[in-house]
């Protein structure tokens, strides 16, 4: 286990110098940089373009740039916004539990529900309901996630009025950040009805950003699920005379789950990516829409750090996910 | 020939019981264990062609039957019909399904529940995917423990662990925590041996026990299991290709081709003078029998199958002693005095045998 953890952990390395050298690339590659965008529409005077530029260090040949940005992180130093002189880290420290607490609730909307319907639609193969849910789950695959966003919000906020537009939690109140996860500090403060309140922010969001995985988990626990049932274990597990719950449960979905867990993790880097969507759409204020602010303004060391940090989660995931699968695969574990 | 069919036609005696008389309890009132009488198995509709058609079996205390046939023959489907095993779109019927005194066919889920795994075990054909990978061996035998004798714990699993002593497991009490991946077949099959009569089966099946394993260690589980068989005085039911381990181990033995039983008898008469055409060409194909030719003798053709069934006997297109009547009419399965043939022109009926 331990070698296996070692292995896993080498690999993190050269994942690493790629991520750094993408963003690094890519956001040099859109026209404009940010002097011009904070300079605004007008002409920039060269003289004073050349100086900014100077003074932020943008005018080092690119290497050079790279091997500067390469040191800073080497130290630790995310470096600070362009826009707001503060650093990044903590701007990412301030944000990241909104887009944590927002990616958690899908992920429970997605797991719960997209297992619940997979085993169901394995267990009823054919019916009415399998092929309703695997139409659906296609349907939620297929959606765009901005044009599926709006539509909830046309018909749930606006049509029938039931929860809020925008946002994490209506301005009359005022909630103290305690652990950043506002259903949490919610409960925390004195303020009557703000915890009803946060969740009725939540839960819109919730249901688009997670509309993909759902999809996703749903096909992989149906499909892995039949093939499971069709094993010679679950025909011996019958056989032993044990209740139906107990075959399809304890010694089919232990088995489904493997591949489903693999699926699980692959999604949480989709999640991440759709949390930059939805939150631009919910005006949901976590780091997607942060990281969307910051290209607009061309503030180069907030969308290399926070991308460059969003890896590191996604990585972290993965390798976290891999560890479950070896806890989940006795067969996997005893590999050497 | 034709006064020999004629007295076969009409041979059912009136005193004579209808169930085909195993000829080894005769006079004395069998103490039957199983009683299958006229199962079908389809898959689809009451028009599809039957898997399993119109089969009477039964099986006495104590007794080893070999069910014996080609693949596809529907020797496995009988017995998963009788665990119950047997899912949509399959359908199973039949006249009786006793088992110990209980018709099988009419218990409901949690009833029936109660017998299978308990007193009506069964053995699998490929150990290595009949157990769980993910549950470790201990786990697998205490589950049906705790199933069936209600023992927990401590006590379960000093249970599984004479358990694996008694199919003869090397450092049992170590394997307790093995994973099926760390077995070899031969342990794996000691395993599900294992879980299988850990309920202490009245009677146990064992469908094609040996075939995914290395012809080393076929007899090793061969002999365990009828080691098992006699010690727990269990009935036993081999699924087998095996003629070879049918005539060391069983007493009776049914034959079956396409779904029918075609032949059914006692252990040595079967062998030394088979009824059946197919029986006899059975027999012909063991190499042993063919030493010295220069080819296994062989049945032309092959099994029918869905759509190319013979409306009269179902073997007359292979058949060497086919008559024009065998593809008209379909022969029903016959008592004769040393069993039950499926035949309008049995062989070797008259042949004084050895008793």
């Amino acid at each position: 286990m331990l070698s296996f953890i070692a292995r896993r952990l080498g690999l993190l390395i050269p994942t690493f110098f790629g991520v750094t050298l993408l963003t690094f690339a890519l956001i040099r590659l859109i026209p404009g940089d940010p002097v011009e965008v904070m300079m605004g529409e007008r002409r920039v005077d060269p003289q004073m373009h050349a100086e900014a530029m100077e003074r932020l260090g943008l005018n080092k040949p690119l290497y050079a740039q790279y091997l500067d940005y390469i040191g800073d992180l080497a130290q630790g130093d995310l470096g600070e916004s362009l826009r707001t002189r503060t650093s990044v880290w903590s701007e990412f420290l301030t944000l990241f539990p909104a887009t944590l607490e927002l990616s958690l609730a899908a992920l429970l909307f997605a797991g719960t529900l997209g297992l619940t319907a997979g085993v169901i639609a394995a267990l009823k193969r054919g019916s009415l309901f399998d092929h309703g849910v695997m139409g659906i789950a296609l349907t939620g695959y297929s959606m765009p996630i901005f044009w599926w966003g709006l539509l909830l919000i046309m018909f749930f906020s606006v049509n029938l009025g039931w929860t809020p537009v925008s946002g994490r939690i209506d301005l009359l109140y005022d909630i103290p950040p305690v652990t950043g996860f506002m259903l949490i500090d919610s409960l925390l403060s004195d303020e009557e009805g703000a915890f009803v309140d946060a969740l009725q922010h939540l839960i819109l969001p919730a249901v688009v950003l997670g509309t993909i995985p759902l999809a996703v988990i749903a096909r992989m626990t149906r499909s892995a699920m039949l093939e499971v049932l069709r094993e010679d274990y679950v025909r011996t597990a019958r056989a032993k005379g044990l209740s139906p719950a107990r075959v399809v449960f304890v010694h089919g979905l232990r088995n489904a789950l493997i591949p489903v867990l693999t699926v699980f993790g692959l999604q949480v880097g989709a999640l991440l990516a759709g949390a930059v969507l939805t939150e631009t759409i919910f005006s949901w204020p976590g780091i997607g829409k942060w990281l969307i602010e910051s290209i607009g303004a061309r503030d180069y060391p907030v969308v290399q750090n926070g991308i460059l940090l969003i890896a590191c989660l996604v990585i972290l995931v993965n390798f976290v996910v891999d560890i479950l699968y070896g806890l989940a695969n006795p067969r996997i574990r005893h590999q050497r | 020939m034709n006064d020999r069919v004629a007295r076969m036609q009409s041979g059912t005696a009136p005193h004579e019981s209808p169930r085909i008389a195993s000829g080894l309890h005769a006079g004395a009132h069998p103490v039957n264990l199983l009683d299958i009488k006229n199962l079908s198995v389809r898959f689809g509709d009451a028009s599809a062609v039957p898997v399993v058609d119109g089969l009477d079996l039964h099986v006495d205390k104590g007794e080893v039957l070999a069910i014996v046939g080609e693949s596809g023959s529907g020797k496995s489907v009988t017995m998963m019909a009788l665990m119950g095993l047997i899912e949509a779109p399959g359908r199973v019927s039949a006249d009786s399904l006793q088992f110990d005194g209980t018709d099988m066919l009419r218990l409901k889920g949690k009833q029936r529940r109660h017998i299978v795994g308990k007193d009506l075990a069964m053995v699998f054909q490929d150990p290595m995917t009949s157990l769980n990978p993910s549950f470790t061996v201990g786990f697998q035998i205490e589950e049906v423990l705790r199933e069936h004798l209600g023992l927990k714990g401590k006590a379960a699993r000093q249970r599984a662990l004479e358990l694996l002593e008694k199919v003869e497991i090397p450092a049992a009490a170590s394997r307790l925590d093995a994973y099926p991946h760390q077995l070899s077949g031969g342990m794996s099959q000691r395993v599900a041996i294992a879980m299988a009569i850990a309920g202490e089966p009245k009677l146990l099946i064992a469908d094609e026990p040996t075939t995914a394993l290395d012809v080393t260690i076929q007899a090793q589980i061969m002999d365990l299991l009828l080691n098992l068989q006699r010690e727990q005085n269990m009935g036993l039911v081999l699924i087998t290709h095996d003629l070879a381990v049918v005539a060391e181990t069983a007493q009776r033995v049914c034959v079956m081709y396409a779904g029918q039983a075609v032949e059914v008898g006692s252990v040595p008469e079967l062998f030394d003078a088979p009824a059946h055409p197919y029986t006899e060409a059975l027999l012909k194909a063991i190499p042993e029998h063919s030493l010295g030719a220069k080819r296994l003798a062989t049945l032309p053709g092959i099994v029918p199958g869905r759509y190319d069934r013979p409306q009269g006997c179902l073997l007359s297109p292979r058949c060497p002693y086919a008559q024009p009547r065998c593809s008209e009419q379909r022969p029903t399965l016959d008592p004769h005095p040393r069993g039950a043939v499926r035949c309008f022109f049995p062989l070797n009926l008259n042949a004084e045998v050895a008793r």
